[in-house]
């Protein structure tokens, strides 16, 4: 293989990587604009959407379509119930606090999903319009990847339009500037942090299923490191910031492949580790991302 | 006074050889472990809430701390003969050393201080929850070492047959150290330069605390008891890999922290033993059982889940944990409990601001 060959192959797969980052730090990251709260639960919600949409694929005569929005959808709801019953009642305390709450709420995901399906990775098998290989001018890109990473781009243009021009887009830029001062506006900052969480978690949701796509297996565990992943990322762009999450998204992608592809082999192993020390470094360095403000 | 004390301590440390005694005699294997385990977790526990409670570090980090005791301790009391013929391709100096299990425990606490200065020294500077991530961080790090590393960590494979040292003697002498430890520290001066630290680290700099040296400290003396509890670990279970410290590990510690109540040393104790026991009851349930003629299908997992939901209600109902900041004991201890109280017109009146 050439070497212009090998870049364009190498160049695809940081997008498609990019594109689950990206996805998934969004909703990571509107969370902490709203509620400044980080939350590790949310790398357990892409493997809630992953486990949804292998199951719902499997169903006989249900729509592609609704196959992979459903999953979303559904995710979207556990998203919203959980603001409800755990993070709302500690919405005052010190944001520590809601911080371990988070902590908990992943392993009881994770361990849900042991209880009920066992910890036992599963195939992740791909409708046959979405399987297969295309070959682009000698570039291989999966088809699940180009539909979903053309999804993600479509749900994170239509995202950012609606932040900054509609009015729900609005309210949830003033809940997260000052909730105090957007209640006595009259804004509804209880349902604007519900729908926000909601809206996070199905694009949580989403970026689950795609990853299981990518990797043709899921497993209960599976969200964990791509959660964290998708923190560096919104740090990497600013967090509460959607188009910083975005670039933070798809600059974690190609660091990543930059990484693995150009390194001797032996270090691969270590993609992890980059990975978080670059987090470090972010943290130190420019801990306001590379996208200041928003 | 200094005499009264020599023998009360004398007391204290006879009545618990007596009892250790007792229970090594008479506890079967499968309790003497757990009761180990007991131990392990305290050590692990007040050491966490030296950093998380007491000093307001909130670190996610101290199962990777804890791995790196693990570890050291392992590679060095491993027989030579076995290193040989599993790990082929260690370092001559390493391959060839094989010590008894004082140094090693002492090495691997060592061992997890010196990484504590090296993480904390970039890291400290942060605050809050990006502080959390940033030791979770590290954590992740010192797996993907682990398993990355094998030639002396044999990757993801793991070491087994470490000799099994970790007696109920030597449990017991760490935890009695470290306890004696963070008891006296934390009730010292310094204990309450960690404290206003802790509370505002602006005031404690202007009354001319060293802020991030004492935070630095903090950190390195937790990591240290988590080296030293990692080596115990390993030579009582006699296998690690680097899957075992992971994420669910530093959350037990951390539940037992929260649960126990955050600057609260006597918290993390109560803490650590509940939490020790009362899954390790729940994991007969997870093998699923028969209960008064119902068939209970195993449910793997439950016992983390019920320890999960138990912290969600505590944050909810009791956010400052069972104990909060209460100590319970004798003298030493009521010296920390008034230091409490005299905060306490602060606290109020930061609460209402």
């Amino acid at each position: 293989m050439d070497l212009a060959l090998y870049l364009a192959q190498q160049l695809v797969n940081a997008v498609t990587l990019g594109s689950v980052y990206a996805l998934s730090a969004i909703g990571l990251s509107l969370v902490y604009g709203v509620l400044r709260l980080i939350n590790f639960a949310h790398g357990d919600l892409l493997a809630l959407g992953a486990y949804a949409a292998l199951a719902l694929l499997a169903a006989p005569r249900l729509p592609l379509g609704a196959a992979l929005l459903l999953p979303v959808a559904l995710v979207g709801a556990v998203g919203l119930a959980v603001e409800r019953v755990a993070y709302r009642p500690i919405r005052r305390a010190p944001e520590v606090n809601a911080l371990i709450v988070s902590l908990a709420l992943s392993v009881i995901v994770q361990n849900l999903l042991v209880m009920t399906l066992t910890a036992q990775p599963r195939p992740f098998h791909l409708p046959p319009q979405l399987a297969g290989l295309l070959l682009l001018g000698g570039v291989v890109v999966s088809r699940m990847a180009l539909f979903t990473t053309a999804l993600a781009v479509g749900l994170m243009t239509a995202l950012h339009l609606m932040i900054r021009r509609t009015r729900v887009g609005t309210a949830i830029r003033a809940t997260a500037e000052d909730r105090d001062a957007a209640e006595l506006m009259g804004i509804p900052t209880d349902r604007v942090i519900g729908f926000t969480f909601a809206l996070g978690a199905a694009l949580g949701g989403f970026a689950g299923v795609m990853l299981g796509g990518q990797y043709g297996r899921i497993d209960p565990f599976m969200g964990f490191l791509p959660g964290l992943k998708a923190f560096v990322a919104a740090v990497l762009g600013g967090l509460g910031s959607v188009p910083g999450a975005i670039l933070g998204g798809y600059l974690l992608g190609f660091g990543e492949i930059l990484f693995v592809g150009l390194l001797p082999p032996a270090l691969s192993g270590y993609r992890d580790a980059f990975v978080f020390t670059l987090l470090i470094l972010i943290l130190l360095l420019r801990p306001q991302g590379v996208l200041a403000g928003r | 006074m200094r005499a009264a004390a020599l023998l009360r301590a004398g007391g204290v440390a006879a009545a618990a050889a007596l009892l250790l005694l007792l229970a090594e005699r008479t506890l079967n294997e499968y309790h003497l472990r757990l009761l180990n385990v007991v131990g392990i977790n305290v050590i692990l526990a007040t050491s966490l809430n030296l950093t998380n409670g007491f000093t307001g570090i909130f670190s996610l980090g101290h199962a990777g701390f804890m791995a790196v005791g693990a570890y050291a301790g392992t590679l060095l009391t491993f027989p030579v003969a076995r290193k040989a013929m599993l790990q082929p391709d260690l370092p001559r100096w390493l391959a060839q050393v094989e010590w008894p299990f004082l140094p090693a425990l002492l090495a691997g606490g060592a061992l997890a201080a010196l990484a504590a200065v090296a993480v904390g020294w970039p890291v400290l500077r942060l605050r809050g929850h990006y502080l959390a991530v940033a030791t979770l961080g590290f954590m992740v790090i010192v797996q993907v070492l682990a398993t990355n590393l094998d030639r002396y960590t044999r990757g993801a494979l793991g070491i087994n047959g470490i000799p099994p040292y970790t007696t109920l003697w030597w449990v017991a002498a760490c935890m009695a150290a470290t306890l004696v430890v963070l008891r006296h520290l934390l009730g010292s001066g310094v204990g309450r330069a960690l404290r206003a630290v802790r509370d505002d680290d602006l005031v404690a700099q202007a009354l001319g605390i060293p802020v991030a040296r004492y935070r630095l400290g903090a950190l390195t003396l937790g990591a240290f008891f988590a080296g030293v509890a990692g080596v115990l670990w390993a030579h009582l279970i006699t296998v690690i890999s680097p899957g075992a410290f992971s994420f669910l590990l530093t959350f037990q510690i951390v539940v037992m922290v929260v649960v126990g109540g955050m600057g609260s040393l006597s918290g993390s104790v109560v803490a650590a033993v509940l939490l020790t026991l009362v899954p390790e009851g729940l994991r007969r349930l997870e093998q699923g059982a028969v209960v008064a003629g119902l068939t209970i299908p195993p449910l793997f997992g439950l016992s983390q889940i019920v320890l999960a939901c138990a912290l969600v209600l505590v944050m909810i109902y009791r956010p400052e944990g069972l104990l909060g900041q209460a100590e319970v004991g004798w003298r030493p201890l009521r010296h920390l409990r008034d230091l409490r109280q005299r905060r306490l017109p602060a606290r109020e009146a930061e609460e209402r601001g």
